[in-house]
């Protein structure tokens, strides 16, 4: 088997045998970046050289058995939205400039004090707007199982990296489904962990109640691995929740007998694609053979998330996007006053998604607006919340397709912003909650494209997540497969 | 229309965005559909429901106020579009 297909778990486990060595591993996903990356496009930016120091560094680790965690000289990923001192940071946005992160952002440190190696920066859509990564302001990046489809978005490199192998773990974002959303369209693992589990701190911020980090991986064990560097609280970001990180490994074994396991049938509606509802379907029945307890419920007020959502995100937007003014940092357009320099640095800077937000967001704040629109969206918010508070007295986990449809073709929905947001429809109400939930392979569809089974959490409950999207993962083989890519060498 | 022309040119100035002929015309058309769609929301009465709040169920952390930070003078200002030695440059505010 190449190296860079390897799963991060087996990885870690060769390195720590010393049957390979960081810098081997290291190698062979630059190697493989080299021989598929001019059709994937997952990457905006290598770090080869500091890379391979980084590899070097934890090969010395190796050697002296100094602090062997399990992500210990493992090539990482991180979305273009994460601060990574000595590498630019462009959120896939002109306003950026060739802006160069001063400082680690917290995950960046802790992957890299877990001696992780981090290799490059991912696109994705500007500033995390988008579910197709072609709102990037350089290039959309292609699906690895077929190049004229989508990967998703807004994560959509990272979710495309792991799927081709072109890291062994990546980290992305996740506000409306930014992770999971692409993770299904790839057919690899996505896991937005409860708001506040893991820390912000050096992200680019896009809707601050809901932006949330996670892994992308090709494993269930493989992103709570990751989670387990990731979560805990961290001083420098107010909202990280000073909440015990318990041993997410543990809840590897437990199986999923007798989990009580929700199925809204809100979920299930018409428009969704046949062979998703029969994946997600079959699921279910899976895991109601290993011993689950499958329950019909209802989530009433799911068909109104979308909107909340383009309220609240919008409204966060257009205030944590002022800051790109062209002032202390970023792109600043030459212009007669201050007014218009703001004005025109701004507009050459930011791609028609981002202004079509900042727009909907500063109207829905506008005077007169406000009790319409955000303060309304965020009483109906409160009941999306209540639906879930109530499901889980009666379920650990809900079952739900990640969405609706597989990958679509690149180009069909970007004329129509209304359409594309409506394919973020699975994953929404989940950020406006706030909860933890996970997206992993369930089959593939007549085309040939991956569908996503999303597993949804109480509050800081990633580990009954990880439970049963493990026990699923071990009565299937969908998680072996893996794209053919034409390969340049 | 939930949006008229002239709320997009309003909006535009608030959001400090220049808007070309064109991208008003489609802005307009567009977040019209989009607020369009939002009126679902109106279809829910509210009337006893608090807004969601995030600070309602979580421990507040407090913690010493002091400087945690390695001053970066250099880093920070190494992206600045103009710098003037240790400061930022920026155009004149007043006239």
């Amino acid at each position: 088997m190449k190296l860079a297909a390897l799963t991060l778990h087996e990885a870690s486990e060769r390195l720590r045998r010393r049957e390979i060595s960081s810098v081997e591993l290291t190698e062979a996903v630059f190697e493989r970046i080299d021989a598929t990356d001019d059709r994937v496009r997952a990457y905006l930016t290598l770090g080869r050289d500091a890379a391979l120091a980084q590899a070097r560094q934890a090969d010395l680790r190796l050697r002296q058995h100094e602090g062997a965690t399990p992500l210990l000289g493992i090539p990482f990923a991180l979305k273009d939205n994460f601060l990574a001192a000595g590498l630019r940071t462009t959120c896939a946005s002109k306003i950026l400039g060739d802006f160069m992160s001063p400082y680690d952002s917290t995950a960046a440190a802790r992957l890299r004090a877990a001696g992780a190696v981090i290799i490059g920066k991912t696109n994705l859509d500007e500033f995390a707007m988008g579910s197709s990564t072609e709102n990037s302001a350089f290039y959309p990046t292609r699906n690895p199982w077929n190049p004229e489809r989508i990967p998703g978005g807004s994560s959509g490199g990272s979710a495309a990296a792991v799927a081709a192998d072109q890291c062994i773990a990546a980290l992305g974002t996740d506000t409306g489904g930014s992770i999971r959303q692409p993770a299904a369209c790839c057919g690899v693992v996505g896991l937005k962990p409860t708001y506040g589990r893991v820390s912000r701190y050096g992200i680019i911020a896009f809707a601050s109640s809901m932006d949330q980090v996670g892994p992308l991986t090709k494993d269930v064990r493989d992103a709570c691995l990751v989670l387990q560097a990731l979560a805990g609280h961290d001083p420098a970001d107010s909202t990280c929740a000073p909440h015990p990180v318990p041993d997410y490994a543990e809840a590897l074994s437990l199986g999923a007998q007798g989990v009580r396991v929700g199925v809204p049938r809100e979920y299930f509606i018409s428009g969704m694609q046949p062979a998703v509802e029969q994946a997600v379907r079959r699921a279910i029945h899976e895991l109601a053979d290993r011993g689950a307890i499958v329950e019909d419920i209802s989530l009433p007020h799911t068909e109104y998330a979308v909107a909340v959502y383009y309220v609240v995100a919008t409204a966060e937007a257009s205030s944590n996007l002022a800051r790109y003014d062209g002032m202390r940092f970023g792109r600043r357009a030459e212009a007669e006053d201050l007014t218009e320099t703001y004005m025109i640095s701004r507009d050459e800077g930011f791609g028609a998604e981002v202004k079509r937000r900042i727009m909907l967001g500063t109207y829905a704040l506008s005077a007169g607006y406000y009790d319409a629109y955000y303060l309304k969206a965020q009483r109906v918010r409160a009941l999306i919340q209540k639906d879930f508070d109530e499901a889980f007295k009666r379920c650990d986990v809900i079952l739900t397709p990640t969405a609706p449809t597989t990958a679509f073709k690149i180009g069909e929905k970007i004329q129509d912003p209304l359409q594309m947001y409506l394919s973020d429809i699975d994953t929404i109400s989940i950020n406006l909650a706030g909860l933890p939930a996970l997206s992993l392979p369930c089959g593939f569809d007549e085309a040939g494209m991956p569908i996503g089974l999303q597993i949804i959490g109480r509050h800081f409950d990633e580990s009954a997540v990880l439970r049963i999207a493990h026990a699923y993962e071990q009565a299937t083989e969908w998680h072996f497969r893996k794209p053919v890519i034409a390969t340049s060498k | 229309m939930k949006i008229s022309r002239s709320d997009v040119e309003r909006v535009a100035v608030l959001a400090r965005l220049r808007l070309t002929e064109s991208e008003t015309v489609d802005m307009t058309a567009q977040l019209d559909a989009i607020l369009t769609y939002m009126e679902k929301l109106n279809e829910i009465d509210t009337t006893n429901v608090e807004p969601f709040s995030l600070a309602a169920d979580r421990p507040k952390v407090y913690r010493e106020d002091t400087v945690t930070n390695k001053p970066d003078q250099d880093g920070l200002l190494a992206n600045a579009p103009d710098r003037d030695g240790s400061f930022f440059k920026v155009p004149k505010i007043i006239e």
